[in-house]
């Protein structure tokens, strides 16, 4: 019976957007968002939000005459079952033409799972794990994979003399496969792991570790932690252990020293060696131009990568609006996201016909100091980098 | 290898003086009113958040900000036990534990709305930031700090236990609080001091640990499971039990991570289960 009354209510919603597009109309075109601003997420909310103020102020809020209306809603964390009655609700209530948002993994694949038989597109912002977009053909990605930027820290690692490192991460699903990605591309340059650590989630004080890593006298060590807590406390620890004195380095995802997070780690950031999709220093014209107006409309704040792939998102979305004339189909819409390819801040970015992936330079960055500011400076660049995994 | 030993019992000292300072506050209430408060943690971060924004928005030099983050943190959960918690004193510690969680959830949103997500950044000064070489090992000054300024109070506490009129009451009303008052004491008062001197204990704990595990709005709930260890591992009431516990497990945290970190959490559980078999209420209760 509830499964018959859902029909009736798609049904009657395909006839309502149908018939709009018949009278060549008015009717707005809606975007749904599932995204957290509540509990862990609410910086990242937040941070969304000023980006799409932005991004309608700087593009407008109307194409070929009919008004992009943005309906949001608040998934409260990782809470899949949340998001995939949101995605419901929003499909079949509110009749948008497309969703965006997620930055969990596990709200992206319950989301997938409504919006696969519904054939209603997604632009990921963030949900970073490999394995999404296989089995959700109206997924599209504007984030990165962690594989992705994790393969090239270990090669640059190797290539910059690096041959016995530690490794250790958090204890949970992108920890483990971080972790694990680092040390089979490491093992597979040729370089040695010396041991491997696995933090519980909720783990405070790091002495104990970094003295076990420092007493097994590795070149350098790779962590994966969480960027909101146990990163920055991982990363001051180390430089009151000594770490740096002893010369060895430390190399991490990008996330971890994030432009947000960079004044509250301080000094023990500099030195970190990491991997990103996108740095608040990557010299171009767009980027200076995003981080200048983000600014304006957050007070002060700077963009992170969350907030430059919710940038990237909305301009496929509207290239995709644009190029339809204002008549969404969502095959033809998942048809022009495979030919996607434009200037991101981050630089140029693509999305992979056969994955429907974010294809992307991976930068190699330091934490500086340069004029009183901790910044993470590009040092190298694998160019146009796909998740190798996703290619197998 | 003696250097390793050394090493882990320094670190982890450190470490247990600060679980000690976040909790001694709640064995000595819990102790007297058998009132469950699982907000104490609530109550050391908010001296954690005290102590971050003095330094960072007036610039207050660290040492400055731990009184106040103690007193600050005393006369908030003053105001919470005199209006909302004594009304549950009789009531069933099901009760207790459902308002007092339901606070550490009310805390962590409210410090998510002021401050936000982001872990607090917190710049300690010159003498406390570095560390000093010996040997292999590198002493970092500011557990040193923490050792040296945790024992000054443990020392304090224990003579105001101990050797005062005010402890000996406290000790007395532990221990039987009908015949405490019948004596003419007046327990409603003593109770509403103990917990003023144990919250302002917990607000030290929050300033203090900001630069050794950062601070960020889950504190409260990172920090719930080994207050309560603490406590129930030293037997409610009891101050000694209260610090051995805290240097014990500690200690015994810091070497599990150190020879052992394939186990994760499992050490410091497994340690509380068997003390428990052995001494159900704790190794200082009185029988």
């Amino acid at each position: 019976m509830k499964r018959y009354r859902r029909a009736t209510f798609l049904a009657a919603g395909m006839l309502i957007l149908g018939a709009g597009t018949v009278l060549g109309d008015q009717t707005p075109i809606r975007i749904g968002v599932i995204y957290s601003f509540s509990s862990a997420g609410g910086t990242a909310g937040r941070e969304f939000n000023d980006v799409v103020a932005l991004f309608q102020r700087q593009h407008g809020d109307t194409i070929d005459g009919r008004k992009i209306e943005i309906i949001t809603r608040d998934d409260g964390g990782i809470a899949p079952d949340n998001a995939k009655r949101l995605a419901q609700e929003l499909i079949v209530q509110e009749h948008v033409d497309m969703l965006a948002g997620l930055i969990f993994t596990p709200n992206a694949v319950a989301v997938g799972t409504v919006s696969t038989p519904s054939k209603t597109p997604v632009f990921i912002v963030n949900a970073t794990t490999s394995n999404i977009m296989a089995k959700n053909p109206y997924m599209s990605r504007y984030s990165m994979t962690a594989t992705q930027v994790t393969v090239p820290l270990a090669k640059y690692a190797y290539k910059t003399g690096m041959r016995n490192m530690y490794v250790i991460y958090m204890d949970y699903g992108p920890g483990i496969d971080s972790g694990q990605t680092f040390e089979n591309s490491f093992t597979a340059e040729g370089g040695k792991v010396l041991g491997e650590i696995r933090v519980p989630v909720n783990a405070t004080d790091f002495s104990a570790y970094l003295q076990r890593m420092k007493d097994a006298k590795p070149d350098g060590i790779y962590i994966f932690l969480n960027a909101n807590g146990s990163g920055t406390t991982f990363l001051k620890q180390a430089k009151a252990q000594g770490f740096d004195k002893a010369g060895i380095k430390i190399f991490c995802a990008g996330d971890l020293v994030t432009e947000q997070v960079l004044p509250a780690i301080g000094e023990a950031s500099i030195g970190v060696i990491s991997s990103m999709n996108y740095s608040g220093t990557h010299d171009s014209k767009l980027n200076r131009d995003f981080i200048k107006a983000f600014e304006a409309q957050s007070g002060g704040l700077p963009p992170t990568f969350g907030g430059v792939g919710t940038y990237d998102a909305f301009t496929a979305m509207y290239k995709v609006i644009e190029a339809q004339k204002g008549q969404i189909d969502p095959d033809k819409t998942m048809e022009i996201v495979k030919t996607l390819k434009f200037e991101s801040p981050r630089g140029p970015i693509a999305i992979d016909p056969d994955t429907r992936d974010i294809v992307q330079n991976v930068y190699i960055r330091r934490t500086e100091l340069r004029g009183g500011k901790l910044v993470n400076t590009e040092i190298d660049t694998y160019p146009m980098f796909r998740d190798p995994s996703e290619h197998a | 290898m003696i250097g390793n030993l050394l090493y882990i019992v320094f670190s982890g000292v450190a470490y247990g003086v600060l679980l000690f300072l976040m909790s001694a506050g709640l064995a000595v209430t819990q102790g007297l009113m058998r009132f469950a408060n699982l907000a104490h943690a609530a109550f050391a971060m908010l001296g954690g958040y005290i102590a971050v924004t003095l330094m960072n928005s007036l610039g207050w030099p660290f040492l400055l900000t731990l009184p106040i983050a103690a007193l600050g943190t005393a006369i908030f959960a003053a105001i919470l036990e005199r209006t909302l918690f004594r009304r549950f004193y009789n009531v069933s510690q099901l009760y207790q534990i459902m308002l007092t969680v339901g606070i550490v959830s009310m805390s962590v949103a409210s410090v998510t709305f002021i401050w936000g997500s982001v872990n607090q950044p917190v710049r300690m000064p010159d003498y406390l930031s570095s560390s000093i070489a010996i040997g292999n090992f590198d002493i970092d000054r500011y557990r040193l700090f923490l050792i040296l300024a945790g024992g000054l109070v443990v020392w304090a506490l224990i003579y105001g236990i101990d050797s005062t009129s005010f402890g000996a009451k406290v000790r007395a009303a532990v221990d039987n609080r009908r015949v405490t008052a019948s004596c003419g004491i007046n327990v409603d008062r003593l109770f509403m001091l103990a917990f003023f001197i144990g919250s302002a204990l917990a607000g030290l704990g929050g300033a203090l640990s900001v630069n050794l595990v950062g601070l960020s709005p889950t504190f409260a709930v990172d920090f719930l499971a080994y207050v309560l260890i603490v406590v129930t591992l030293g037997g409610h009431g009891s101050m000694k039990g209260a610090l051995v516990a805290a240097l014990l497990l500690g200690v015994v945290d810091v070497a599990g991570k150190y020879y052992v970190p394939q186990t994760g959490p499992f050490i410091i559980y497994a340690l509380t289960v068997v003390v428990l078999f052995w001494r159900p209420n704790g190794l200082f209760a009185k029988a």
